[in-house]
C-alpha cells in the first residue's frame, strides 16, 4: 500500500512533538552534580602511606608524568647486636595532569595499593603549570576515593578475607581443642600438674603467618613508617576515614581496591 | 482635545503589543524549540527558566557596534531595519482583537487591502539591506527574497479574496461579523495556503532560503550587527504575530469562540494566534529547509492552484446559499 501522501510531514510533527513532551536529556551541571559511574576515572589519588618509593608506577608511565624524589634513611638496629635497616622516605610524588592521558597503568601497576582512582574531576586550572599537582593535593583526593563496587552475588571469596578468615577459625578451633582438654583435664581429679598456658578463645591468635598483604594490621612495609597508618588497615573503601589506623582493621574490609 | 488623548491611548496600546509579543513569541520559540530536541533553552537570565533571556540579548545587541561596510549604500543600508519593521507595525493597527469599537487600533474599511499591502512592504526592508551591503551573500539573498515575495504574494492574496468573496466585505471587523462556525471546513484550504504563503514571506524556516545560514552566512542581513540586525530580528517575529493574528481574524473566527462571547472575545484571539504562533515554532523545528527550486515549484504548482479552487469553491457555495 502506498503512503498516504504528506504521512511523512505528519509524522516529522508527531516526532517533535513527542519529544516535547519527554524531559528534556540536558544534565544541569554546575548546579547540579553529575551522576557517575562506578570506577569513573576523575584523577588519581595517592595513598601516600602505601608508598615504598618503589619508582614502578613512574617507569611504567607512558607519558611520563610522574615525577618522585625520595631518600634514604637508616633506622637503628632494634635489638643490641641486631642489623641495621635503611629505609626510603617520599620527599616529592607528584604527577602533570596536562600530560596525564588516565590510562591507569600506574594504579594497575602500583604494588603496594597506593595509587586509587578517584571520580573528582573538578580540577580545571587555568595556568597549565598548575595542573602539577603534589603529594599534598594527591593524598586529598584519596578521601573522594569510593569504596570498592560490591562483589557479584555469586563471586569467589577475595583471597585476602578468605586466608584472613581461615586464619581466625584455624586459631579459633585450636583454642577450643584446648579448652575442651582442660575441661577434660579438670573433671578428673587428679591435680597432678599445671595445665601449660593455654590461649583462652576470645583472645585473637596471630599464630598463623597469613599470606598477602591484605591481613589487617600486618602490612610488608610496617617498618617503614612506623608512626603512620599501616597500607592494610584504612582501607580507601571505608570512605578513607583515617582514625581506622588506630583499630586493626576488620577483616572483611578487603585492603584497598583490588580485591 | 479627547479625540487626540483616544488616538495616543491607542497608539500607546499597539506599541506596546508591538514591543511585548513579538518577544513573547521569541521566549517561547527558545523554550518550545529546546524541548522538541531534547534540552532546556535559555535557563539563566532572570532567574526563573531564562524568562528574561530575549531582554538579555537586546542588552547585547544595543551593547555592539554599529557598523557600516566601507562600500555599502550608507543611507539605505541605515534605513533597511525600519522599514522591514514598520510596516508590522502599522498593519497591528488594522487588526481586531475583539468585536467593539474599541477592540481595534483603527477601523478600515479596506481593512484586508490595507494590511496585505503593507505586509508587502516589510520585504521590501530585506531587498534594500541585500542591495545596499555591497556583499555577494547580501545580494544573493534578497533576490531570492524578492523570488519568495513574487511567488507566495499570489496565493496569499487569492486566499484572502477568497475570505472576502465570503463576507461580502474586505473590512477586517465586517468579515468577523459576518463569520459563522461552518466557514472553517468551508476556507479550510484557503486558510492553509494563506497560512503556508505567509510562512514564506516571512521567510521562516522551511521557507528560509532567502536567510540559509548554511550557504549564504545570513543572507541579507550578513552585513548587519547590533541594534540594526535586532530590528531585523524583531521584524520577523513581529511578523509572526501579524500573520498569525491575520490567519485568527480571516480564517479562524477572531474573536469567535464555543462560549465567553460577550467581554472575552480578546481572549479568543489571543488565544488562536498564540495556538498559531506555537503552529510556526513546530514547522521550524520539524521540517528542513526547502531548496529555492523547490520553494518556487511549491508556490506555483500547489499552492496557486489550490487557492484558486478556493476562489471557485467560494463562489459556487456563495451562489448556492444565496
Amino acid at each position: 500500500m502506498p503512503p498516504i501522501p504528506g504521512s511523512g510531514l505528519a509524522k516529522g510533527l508527531a516526532v517533535t512533538l513527542r519529544t516535547m513532551t519527554k524531559r528534556s536529556h540536558t544534565a544541569q551541571y554546575p548546579d547540579a552534580q553529575p551522576e557517575l559511574p562506578p570506577r569513573t576515572r576523575g584523577v588519581i589519588g595517592l595513598f601516600e602511606e602505601n608508598c615504598t618509593v618503589c619508582m614502578l608506577c613512574a617507569r611504567e608511565c607512558p607519558d611520563w608524568c610522574i615525577y618522585i624524589d625520595s631518600h634514604k634513611e637508616t633506622i637503628p638496629a632494634a635489638t643490641p647486636g641486631g642489623r641495621e635497616r635503611s629505609r626510603n622516605v617520599l620527599d616529592r610524588f607528584a604527577i602533570d595532569f596536562s600530560l596525564c592521558m588516565y590510562c591507569g597503568i600506574c594504579i594497575e601497576v602500583c604494588p603496594f595499593d597506593a595509587l586509587f582512582w578517584s571520580p573528582e574531576f573538578e580540577y580545571a586550572e587555568t595556568d597549565i603549570h598548575d595542573l602539577t599537582h603534589e603529594r599534598d593535593k594527591l593524598r586529598e583526593w584519596m578521601w573522594t576515593v569510593p569504596a570498592p563496587p560490591a562483589l557479584d552475588p555469586a563471586a569467589e571469596e577475595p583471597k585476602e578475607i578468605a586466608a584472613a578468615r581461615k586464619a581466625v577459625e584455624k586459631a579459633e578451633a585450636a583454642a577450643a581443642a584446648a579448652a575442651a582438654a582442660a575441661a577434660a583435664e579438670q573433671a578428673q581429679p587428679t591435680p597432678a600438674e599445671p595445665t601449660p598456658a593455654e590461649p583462652t578463645p576470645g583472645e585473637p591468635t596471630p599464630a598463623e603467618p597469613t599470606p598477602g598483604r591484605a591481613t589487617a594490621g600486618q602490612s610488608p612495609q610496617g617498618q617503614a613508617t612506623p608512626g603512620r597508618p599501616t597500607p592494610g588497615q584504612a582501607a580507601p573503601g571505608t570512605s578513607g576515614t583515617p582514625s581506622s589506623s588506630e583499630s586493626p582493621g576488620t577483616p572483611d574490609t578487603p585492603a584497598g581496591g583490588t580485591a | 482635545m479627547n479625540d487626540v488623548l483616544d488616538v495616543a491611548l491607542r497608539l500607546l496600546v499597539v506599541f506596546a503589543v508591538f514591543l511585548v509579543l513579538p518577544l513573547v513569541v521569541g521566549q517561547t520559540e527558545h523554550k518550545v524549540m529546546a524541548h522538541m530536541q531534547g534540552r532546556l533553552g535559555p535557563m539563566y537570565a532572570g532567574g526563573f527558566h531564562g524568562w528574561a533571556q530575549l531582554v538579555a540579548d537586546g542588552v547585547k545587541f544595543a551593547q555592539k557596534e554599529d557598523v557600516v561596510p566601507a562600500n555599502a549604500d550608507r543611507r539605505i543600508f541605515q534605513l533597511a531595519p525600519a522599514v522591514a519593521l514598520l510596516p508590522y507595525l502599522l498593519v497591528l493597527i488594522a487588526i481586531p482583537i475583539g468585536p467593539s469599537e474599541s477592540a481595534v487600533g483603527q477601523v478600515i474599511d479596506a481593512g484586508l487591502f490595507f494590511v496585505l499591502a503593507v505586509m508587502g512592504v516589510g520585504v521590501l526592508g530585506s531587498l534594500m539591506a541585500g542591495w545596499a551591503s555591497a556583499n555577494k551573500f547580501s545580494l544573493l539573498g534578497g533576490l531570492r527574497t524578492a523570488a519568495q515575495l513574487l511567488a507566495y504574494e499570489l496565493p496569499m492574496l487569492l486566499a484572502a479574496a477568497s475570505v472576502a468573496m465570503a463576507a461580502g466585505t474586505v473590512s477586517l471587523p465586517g468579515i468577523l461579523e459576518a463569520f459563522e462556525w461552518w466557514w472553517l471546513p468551508w476556507q479550510v484550504v484557503g486558510a492553509l495556503v494563506f497560512f503556508t504563503a505567509g510562512l514564506a514571506e516571512l521567510q521562516r524556516p522551511p521557507f528560509d532560503m532567502p536567510v540559509a545560514d548554511s550557504e549564504i552566512i545570513f543572507g541579507a542581513y550578513t552585513e548587519y550587527t547590533g541594534l540594526r540586525f535586532a530590528l531585523f530580528l524583531l521584524a520577523e517575529y513581529a511578523g509572526i504575530v501579524v500573520l498569525c493574528a491575520l490567519t485568527t481574524v480571516l480564517f479562524l473566527g477572531g474573536w469567535h469562540g464555543p462560549f465567553g462571547a460577550d467581554g472575552l472575545g480578546w481572549v479568543w484571539t489571543l488565544l488562536k494566534t498564540a495556538v498559531l504562533a506555537f503552529v510556526v515554532i513546530w514547522l521550524r523545528v520539524s521540517y528542513p529547509r526547502l531548496r529555492e527550486d523547490q520553494l518556487q515549484k511549491l508556490a506555483w504548482t500547489v499552492l496557486i492552484p489550490l487557492a484558486l479552487a478556493q476562489i471557485a469553491l467560494t463562489g459556487i457555495v456563495k451562489v448556492a446559499i444565496q
